[in-house]
């Protein structure tokens, strides 16, 4: 067996290797990559910026812990967006963990520098609906009466003594939804009812996997979308503040190359060896 | 009757939700409000349905020491220290609020936890990466490109190796074009197809045509 044989049978736990290293490594070093700006993206931020002060956005966070890498940044991004405009954010989940996520985006960025004397008041600047089961359901019934599926928010407090959601009866009350999405119930279900049925102003954030899946509904039913982290890094360097996605970055490109390379040699090996292969030398 | 009850619910439901959509007025809005209500409050319960027959399930794997059942001594405890935490420690605030002991056990040690468990996924791409993209014919070898130019140009490093080229045909374009071009023809086709597929088992279904769903035949 020569080395080009060798490399066909290649042992998983090389490239395991070769790809911890690759993502670890870069961590460690702080690079500025350029983050060329696609059009969906810059969507998603045009819509934003010309929502006028106090307008009223719904951010539903359908992810968990296991997609926070990637979605977690597009949510920090997206609520430093709001609070810099003024936007009052009414914040729920399809999946349970989702609006825990909320909470930790939210206190992360009010922390960060430019943030961190801003006063928003619970229920007044943002409130937290919390959780509802029945994934596109709860979408399907919001869409004629809010309030038939969270009757308070997360902490138990009444929708009708919360200011914020005074005159918020259903989606025609809200001007822009943003749905960070992991898979279902998600972005899919939320174009089906919110836009399709109800006419709603749907923008996306989704990780990297689910986003081919979603980009047949642009630019039409979703009016933006952030795939995966790149997404998030494209909205960081928009709003001027280079934050996770950015940093990343980094990472991320070495480690595309690196499966890149072992594409490559894969399919190197994979000519090299034709030969033998056709003349029964080996299977 | 126990399989014309449930075929007679689906049809009058099917048939509600169906109208409803082309003619939203009373009384067919209330029906349907009424519909999802009910829709909700059975999810909300099949969670708990959910949540005991995990114990059940994970339990008898103790009970007969089945394979991995180390495992799931790990998933009772930590459903049980989750719940108690949660309900009893929450210090008179809701247990989801920051400063809860909840709280922190979801923020370092459920978060990270479930944040590795799907890294894991980086790896297994990279190794079927590497053993599927071969350019064996004209198709595969087509998907191996997208997939490279995709790979390259959906990351800064593509803008690098590309910058020489003219604007407009660096990796980060070409990529942009694969996902809204070919990628999304391909997938507007399959979602026609789904569409079409859920229409006719609706139909099926609401018709009492398609009883699978109730179990047996």
């Amino acid at each position: 067996m020569n080395f080009f044989e060798k490399l066909l049978v290649i042992d998983r736990r090389v490239i395991f290797l070769f790809v911890a290293v690759a993502i670890a490594v870069p961590l460690f070093f702080k690079v500025n990559l350029k983050v060329d700006i696609t059009p969906e993206v810059r969507k998603v931020y045009d819509i934003m910026e010309n929502l006028p002060e106090g307008s009223k956005v719904l951010v539903a966070f359908d992810y968990d812990p296991g997609s926070m890498p990637e979605l977690q940044p597009m949510a920090e991004s997206f609520i430093r967006h709001c609070i810099r405009k003024k936007l009052k954010m009414i914040i729920m989940g399809l999946w349970p963990q989702g609006f825990i996520q909320a909470n930790q985006a939210l206190e992360k960025v009010l922390k960060e520098e430019e943030f961190k004397d801003v006063k928003l008041e619970e229920g007044v600047d943002w409130v937290n609906l919390g959780y509802a089961a029945g994934n596109e359901v709860v979408i399907e019934r919001m869409g004629s009466d809010i309030s038939a599926v969270f009757a308070a928010d997360y902490r138990g407090m009444k929708l009708g003594n919360l200011p914020l959601m005074k005159g918020v009866k259903n989606f025609s009350n809200i001007d822009f939804i943003y749905n960070l999405s992991a898979g279902y119930p998600g972005t899919q279900e939320w174009v089906q009812f919110a836009v399709d049925k109800f006419g709603a102003k749907l923008a996306a954030g989704n990780t990297a996997v689910q986003a081919p899946l979603i980009y047949p509904f642009y630019p039409k039913q979703l009016l933006g979308v952030l795939g995966g982290m790149k997404g998030a890094a494209e909205y960081e360097v928009l709003m001027g503040i280079p934050a996770t996605g950015v940093k990343y970055m980094f990472s991320q490109s070495v480690a595309h190359g690196v499966v890149c390379f072992f594409v490559i040699i894969g399919n190197l090996a994979f000519f090299l060896t034709r030969g033998k292969r056709k003349s029964g030398g080996q299977k | 009757m126990r399989r014309e009850v449930p075929i007679a619910i689906t049809a009058v439901v099917g048939i509600i939700f169906l109208m409803s959509y082309f003619t939203p007025h009373f009384p067919l809005n209330v029906l349907h409000n009424s519909a999802t209500d009910i829709f909700m409050i059975i999810a909300a319960f099949s969670i708990l349905l959910g949540v005991l027959n995990l114990v059940r399930v994970n339990l008898e794997k103790i009970s007969k020491k089945k394979r991995d059942w180390p495992f799931s001594i790990v998933l009772i405890l930590g459903l049980l220290v989750m719940t108690i935490v949660g309900l009893g420690f929450s210090k008179g605030r809701n247990f989801m609020e920051l400063g809860t002991n909840f709280r922190y056990l979801y923020d370092y040690v459920y978060n990270p936890l479930s944040a590795t468990m799907f890294s894991i996924l980086a790896f297994f791409i990279a190794s079927a990466s590497y053993r599927a993209f071969r350019g064996r014919n004209l198709e595969a070898t087509l998907l191996l490109v997208a997939a490279f130019v995709v790979m390259l140009g959906r990351v800064p490093i593509g803008y690098y190796l590309s910058s020489w080229l003219p604007t407009n045909y660096h990796l980060g374009d070409a990529a942009s074009w694969i996902m809204n071009v070919p990628q999304k023809a391909g997938q507007r086709a399959i979602m026609i197809g789904i569409a079409l597929g859920v229409v006719s088992t609706s139909i099926r279904i609401i018709l009492g045509l398609e009883r699978t769903y109730l179990g047996g035949e």
